[in-house]
């Protein structure tokens, strides 16, 4: 199983990534620069959090413009599996990969705690390890996290099942419905029509260490080496 | 800017003092040139030249087994924590450009701090900070706490460091000149340190980065005078920051530490392109020639003054090796940032500047900086009559109040004491995957250090409070509680930076305090074995004649040979035994209890045995490395009520205590002891615990067992958790989320 992790002038996140996926679950990963590499040989795609170029414009605005995004795009046409993680979300929206754009919070601050999420749609390729009912607790640190969308975009999203994570919770004075960014609908995560590009706020990658007492963010990886190990069983 | 006459006039404008002026010119041999006069005023100020403070500095205890730099010699401390690696940290304030430009001032002071963190080949790993504001009731002060925390957070999180822990205060007495201290920790393997001294005649001289532009010129000197009405008229002085910019510099960086190119590298902070040059030559012994038409600018039609003293952010200076400048090209740009040769490496130790072939400025390095020529100052002192009053003070005339639970909820209601969840849920402060116990969790954080099982524990503390009683012992205090925060999370005390912010050190009132302070620390770190590795003086913290608080601020670091050991703050397990080790004293003066309820600042502090504070360090140590406890939390602002009920909310569990007493319940409760740990204990465990602390000789005392709703101590007080939960948490957000009139 090979991953991918993108390296954008700015992001911060692909060491965590890197740590997660090599150190921590045993995967091979390609490290590959916005500029020079290729996503040749890899079996899934990794775009990490983080501030390419800075958010400069808008967040995730410039990088969707460096050269691997070319890459990455045909690859997700090819019905390759990207995660866009944080910043990496914001990338594939502003890249069309995904619908929506994501905004400055509704606190107008950043905002860095644990969130409980509510898994909506197990039958992904980023949720089948999760049990059924699951919640999880994920850390969140954004400023632009607000997903919004116009009201036909929602309705479809919640029709075709695309929802994968919500917020819902902790109840907070200032997240009373448990919704830390004023997200639509309270989505913390989802994925394309063809299922195989999710884009997610929460951070997966800093909760995959059973010696620190946090294991929730495992299963998205976990899932995706599964369903990438049961392609290639299936004869071209 | 056009170039000036020089005359002595125009010294003394330049903050120069007549002698000074005078031994320049006889040094020269001359009268100096106008970017000459530049580069002494501001290397011999107050922010660069330490010359008010380095002699009270020097005798500070700066050896240590695991030292592998002494204070002064690198960019910041460095600290062997074996293994192969080591660990690099250090503060440093930013409290003038702060007090006028809050959200730019406080993130160029997190910028700087981390610079001089990777510029020794160290990846930043953690940063804290400590800061002080005036009352919040005043709207001036919530909107410099907005910007500063704002800064601080937009720098650190794009930077991309985990901001993991911190302290923020309030008194009156910071109301014009708020603090701003940052502290930023790193980790670098052994050998792979990067050296800021320069060295071989003929290499290269490099500029990287960011260009050159006129923001920050004079911010040192800036740095180096009172606060006043026309201090906004320096808003100019106050650099801009670019977190993007520096995360790629860091990146670039230490490609090029890793590579053998690098011969020497300084960040360019204070005092800009003049004094990374003068420093690292005099490092080397050596000279630098340097022509400024070399260093790319933001603006074309800078003078060589402007450009040698230009303090924009992000730049560094890094010697290469003649004859692989290649390496150095193509790794910046890899990261697009500028990697200009603009001199090189001269033998004579001189340093030079050109324009357009002709020479503007040519001195002695040596004579520029901290350790060479730069003044050194041994100031008068005088000692404050008001400080032997506040002996006399006498605790036992303060009387008892009628409900101890009001008292207790309104203390928890005080700023000063409250959830700082509001300032650190806006730092990132799980980025990088090795936070294992983050903000309002613990005594100090807990950062594993990457890929091994080590992990550091990290704490700032500081209060001005007690050194404004009683300076020396206030700053023991202030050592012994930092300490005594990492010993509570498993930390055994390794090394401290600090940041030591004082009024006009030319007042001899101010500067007893500075001498004051100074030993304090040095008693207390001797008396514990702890190095003090480095840190940062911030002088002339006033505002229309009025000082801060004398606030020395420790930042410790604390080594777990197992992360697994790290303990928390709060109670873990219903059942579970409270005991108190330590013996409380009454030491109400200095307390917040006083300060709130009788509106006084006053009394002697709370006495403290080093030798026993010692041995409580080494058995919480021996209590975490055994698993003997499951919390650890020691008496603090607040007292043993306010500790109690912090150990309470994490899990929302309560606590019943019943135990004798032999003081009265008010100084049981409200009083500021130093050396006291609360502790919780699994019962089957009580038997080694106790012998454990017989061993160490530390007094236990049995305060009650954790369970219930409810936080109960004798007959005097109960408050249910939650309501103690929803106190302390509502207090900052409804403070700084209420609606600000617009002032025009």
């Amino acid at each position: 199983m090979v991953f991918a992790v993108i390296t954008f002038p700015g992001s911060n996140c692909d060491q965590d990534c890197i740590w997660a996926l090599e150190s921590v679950l045993g995967y091979t990963v390609r490290k590959v620069f916005h500029r020079s590499g290729s996503l040749e040989s890899a079996d899934a795609v990794v775009l990490p959090g983080g501030f390419s170029y800075g958010d400069y414009l808008r967040a995730g605005a410039l990088a969707r413009f460096s050269p691997i995004m070319e890459e990455v795009t045909a690859f997700a046409r090819e019905g390759g599996i990207v995660l866009g993680i944080c910043n990496g979300f914001q990338i594939l929206c502003e890249a069309g990969l995904l619908p929506g754009a994501l905004v400055r919070n509704r606190s107008l601050k950043f905002v860095c705690r644990d969130v409980l999420l509510r898994i909506e749609n197990r039958s992904t390729v980023f949720t089948s390890n999760y049990k059924n009912e699951q919640e999880i607790l994920l850390p969140i640190a954004h400023s632009d996290g607000q997903y919004i969308a116009d009201a036909e975009t929602l309705d479809m999203l919640e029709r075709e099942k695309r929802v994968v994570f919500r917020y819902r919770g902790p109840i907070r004075p200032d997240a009373p419905d448990g919704n830390p960014n004023g997200s639509a609908r309270a989505i913390a995560g989802l994925i394309n029509e063809q299922g195989n590009v999710l884009g997610m706020m929460p951070h997966p990658e800093r909760a995959c260490e059973a010696s620190f007492d946090r294991t929730d963010g495992t299963g998205v990886f976990t899932s995706i080496a599964e369903a990438v190990a049961n392609r290639k069983m299936i004869p071209a | 800017m056009k170039e000036k006459l020089v005359t002595l006039e125009l010294a003394l404008e330049h903050g120069l003092t007549p002698e000074e002026y005078e031994n320049i010119c006889e040094l020269l041999g001359r009268t100096p040139t106008f970017t000459e006069l530049g580069l002494y005023s501001v290397m011999w100020s107050e922010h660069c030249s330490y010359k008010s403070s380095i002699l009270e500095l020097k005798t500070l205890p700066t050896q240590g087994k695991h030292m592998l730099a002494q204070a002064g010699e690198e960019n910041a401390g460095l600290l062997d924590i074996g293994g192969g690696l080591a660990v690099c940290f250090k503060i440093e304030s930013h409290n003038h450009p702060s007090a006028i430009e809050p959200y730019q001032g406080a993130a160029t002071g997190v910028g700087g701090i981390l610079r001089d963190i990777f510029t020794m080949g160290a990846r930043p790993i953690a940063a804290l900070n400590s800061l002080r504001f005036g009352s919040l009731s005043d709207p001036h002060q919530r909107d410099l706490m907005r910007g500063v925390v704002r800064g601080i957070g937009d720098y650190g999180n794009c930077f991309g460091v985990p901001t993991v822990a911190g302290e923020v205060y309030f008194d009156m007495s910071y109301s014009g000149n708020p603090l701003v201290n940052a502290m930023a920790v790193g980790i670098v393997p052994v050998k792979a340190v990067a050296r800021s001294a320069a060295k071989g005649k003929g290499n290269p001289v490099f500029i990287v980065g960011s260009s050159t532009g006129r923001d920050g010129i004079h911010g040192a000197t800036f740095a180096s005078e009172e606060l006043s009405e026309r201090s906004s008229e320096r808003r100019p002085s106050v650099q801009i920051g670019d977190p993007f910019k520096e995360k790629l510099l860091m990146e670039a960086t230490l490609e090029l530490v890793a590579s053998d190119a690098l011969v020497g590298i300084q960040d360019m902070g204070a005092a800009g392109i003049v004094c990374s040059c003068t420093e690292t030559a005099a490092r080397g012994k050596v000279g630098i020639e340097i022509d400024v038409d070399k260093v790319p600018l933001r603006e074309p039609d800078m003078i060589p003054y402007e450009i040698c003293l230009s303090e924009s952010q992000e730049r560094m200076l890094v010697i290469i090796e003649k004859g692989k400048e290649n390496i150095a090209k193509q790794i910046f740009e890899k990261w697009e940032l500028h990697a200009e040769p603009i001199g090189e490496v001269t033998e004579g130790g001189r340093f030079t500047v050109t324009r357009n072939g002709q020479i503007v400025a040519d001195v002695p390095a040596d004579s520029l900086v901290l350790g060479g020529g730069a003044p050194q100052y041994k100031r008068p002192s005088r000692k404050p009559f008001e400080l032997e009053a506040h002996k006399h003070f006498n605790p036992d005339h303060v009387p008892e109040p009628a409900d101890y639970s009001k008292v207790l909820a309104k203390l928890l209601a005080s700023p000063n004491i409250a959830s700082k969840r509001w300032v650190f849920e806006q730092y990132d402060h799980t980025i990088g995957a090795n936070t294992m116990v983050g903000p309002g969790l613990s005594d100090a954080a807990v950062i594993r250090v990457p890929g091994t099982q080590k992990a550091l524990a990290l704490t700032v503390d500081g209060n001005g409070k007690r050194v404004a009683l009683n300076p020396r012992r206030g700053a023991e205090l202030a050592v012994c509680e930092a300490a005594l925060n990492v010993a509570c999370t498993g930390g055994r005390p390794i090394g401290l930076t600090n940041c030591l912010n004082f009024g006009n050190p030319m007042d001899e009132e101010i500067y007893y305090f500075f001498r004051e302070t100074i030993a304090g620390m040095g008693q207390a770190c001797r008396a514990l074995e702890i190095p003090v590795t480095g840190g940062n003086v911030s002088f002339y913290n006033e505002s229309k004649n009025e000082s801060v608080m004398p606030t020395p601020v420790i930042g410790m670091v604390g080594l777990l040979e197992d992360f697994s050991l790290a303990t928390p703050t709060g109670f873990q397990e219903e059942g579970d035994f409270i005991a108190l080790l330590g013996t409380q004293g009454k030491d109400l003066g200095g307390s917040e209890y006083l300060h709130l309820f009788h509106d006084l600042i006053s009394g002697p502090v709370p006495e403290i045995n080093l030798e026993r504070h010692k041995a409580l360090i080494q058995l919480l140590k021996h209590l975490t490395d055994n698993r003997l406890i499951r919390s650890a939390h020691d008496i603090s602002d607040g007292g043993l009520a306010v500790c109690l009920t912090e150990a309470c909310m994490p899990k929302s569990l309560g606590a019943v205590l019943t135990f004798p007493w032999d003081l009265r319940p008010l100084e049981i409760l409200f009083a500021e002891n130093a050396s006291c740990v609360v502790v919780s204990v699994n019962g089957d465990l009580w038997g080694k615990f106790r012998d454990a602390c017989k061993k160490f000789d530390i007094p236990v005392k049995m305060l009650g067992r954790v369970g219930g709703e409810t936080l109960a101590i004798n007959d005097w007080l109960v408050l249910p958790v939650k309501k103690a939960e929803e106190i302390y948490e509502k207090v900052l957000p409804d403070i700084m989320e209420q609606v600000e009139e617009l002032s025009v």
